[in-house]
């Protein structure tokens, strides 16, 4: 348990505050998650990867959690205080700074937005894994990232940034 | 060109969609060279992919400054843990087993070839060894991961051998996982149970004299993210 929390207890720490927006809910859900594949390690078939298996748990609780805190969705101040050591998007293009108005506008997406764009970029995840992950078809998890970078391309124009796309 | 790129921001096309895979390298040899031929002749299609390739830069930007959880979620997870009803042998052994299928079936990408995945194996055989050794102490089979993932099966009688020493660790508050994993290295140690915020500790796989605990304990104390540590049985 050691060596598997080891390896992947960032990623699965990482993951669960994108989603809640709350160190301390995300480290009662590491805990959370971790007891759980200690309770049901005799159940994982081998059919995908445990980072795969860790991340659906993971989602799971997260979610869980967000609808014990009923108003989590809409918490910005939440979310202010975890990412608001940067500036506003407006604030980085002033600065030329486009790179930082970029992760600003990454954290401005919808939950199911930025949960789709960090499995793909962050944890690599496939689409046959995502679509385990989150529980839908393969075509939608195309889409759905889809129209999350066009979401994101809409931000960063507001932001006064056009990078050709879309 | 225009009349076309307009439309495929309106309606993805295919090949389209599967750009954010191929930035991150994920996608299936088939798709990966599908799409390599649809960049090579659509420069627009080129001039959104590196748009893609900034957002995928920027994510994991963004998520590696997320920083790593404290060691309180550590503490808290083998504290459940070791209030955990204990299991009778039949269940440990299908745990056991079931742990042994599940570091086989490692992710291929992140782990495959890895030097590192023997020495991970070897690590997990330790600790599931060292756990079961405290629910009945009986032995058991395990599998060790190879580098091309097939489980090999090995069998190790745990009463062979000296009994390893033995330290409840206390880490300091703020100390990281990656500091302890680090000093768990070091000192060849694998945590063999825990309970409020102290970590049983197994050093190596051999007994020691006296006087080499005594020293273990003390180098032990010396360490920065160490705050207690006392020689146990």
């Amino acid at each position: 348990m050691q060596v598997l929390y080891g390896r992947h207890h960032v990623r699965v720490f990482r993951f669960g505050l994108r989603l809640v927006r709350n160190e301390q809910i995300a480290e009662d859900l590491i805990s959370e998650v971790f007891l759980d594949v200690w309770r049901q390690a005799g159940k994982f078939e081998g059919r995908s990867a445990v980072s795969t298996w860790l991340l659906a748990i993971t989602r799971f609780k997260a979610l869980s959690a967000l609808r014990r805190r009923k108003d989590a969705e809409l918490d910005d101040e939440a979310a202010n205080a975890i990412e608001d050591s940067s500036d506003d998007p407006e604030v980085s293009v002033q600065k030329k700074d486009t790179g930082e108005a970029l992760r600003k506008c990454l954290t401005g997406l919808s939950a199911e937005h930025r949960e789709i764009v960090d499995l793909v970029y962050y944890h690599e995840k496939s689409v046959e894994e995502v679509a385990q992950i989150v529980g839908i078809p393969e075509n939608t998890v195309k889409t759905r990232l889809f129209y999350a970078r066009k979401k994101l391309a809409e931000l960063l124009k507001a932001a006064g940034i056009e990078r050709g796309w879309p | 060109m225009m009349a076309m790129s307009k439309k495929m921001a309106d309606e993805p096309g295919e090949i389209e969609m599967l750009l954010p895979w191929h930035a991150a390298g994920t996608l299936n040899a088939r798709d990966a060279r599908r799409v390599e031929e649809a960049l090579a002749r659509d420069p627009e299609l080129a001039r959104q992919y590196a748009v893609i390739r900034e957002e995928y830069a920027e994510t994991i930007h963004l998520n590696e400054s997320l920083g790593a959880p404290s060691v309180r979620a550590m503490q808290k997870l083998f504290a459940a843990i070791d209030g955990e009803p204990e299991r009778k042998p039949s269940a440990a052994s299908r745990i056991s087993g079931g742990i042994s299928q599940f570091f086989a079936g490692l992710s291929p990408r992140t782990l495959a070839w890895s030097a590192t995945a023997a020495a991970v194996a070897l690590l997990l055989q330790a600790g599931i060894i060292g756990a079961v050794l405290m629910k009945g102490g009986q032995t058991y089979q395990t599998a060790s991961l190879s580098v091309n993932e097939r489980p090999a099966t090995m069998t190790r009688e745990l009463a062979a051998g000296g009994t390893p020493p033995r330290a409840l660790v206390r880490f300091a508050p703020d100390a990281k996982m990656s500091d302890i994993n680090s000093l768990l290295d070091s000192y060849q140690a694998v945590v063999v149970g825990g309970a409020n915020g102290l970590f049983r500790l197994q050093f190596g796989s051999k007994s020691m004299s006296r006087d080499e605990v005594t020293g273990l304990m003390s180098k032990l104390r010396g360490e920065k993210i160490v705050s207690l540590a006392e020689s146990a049985p």
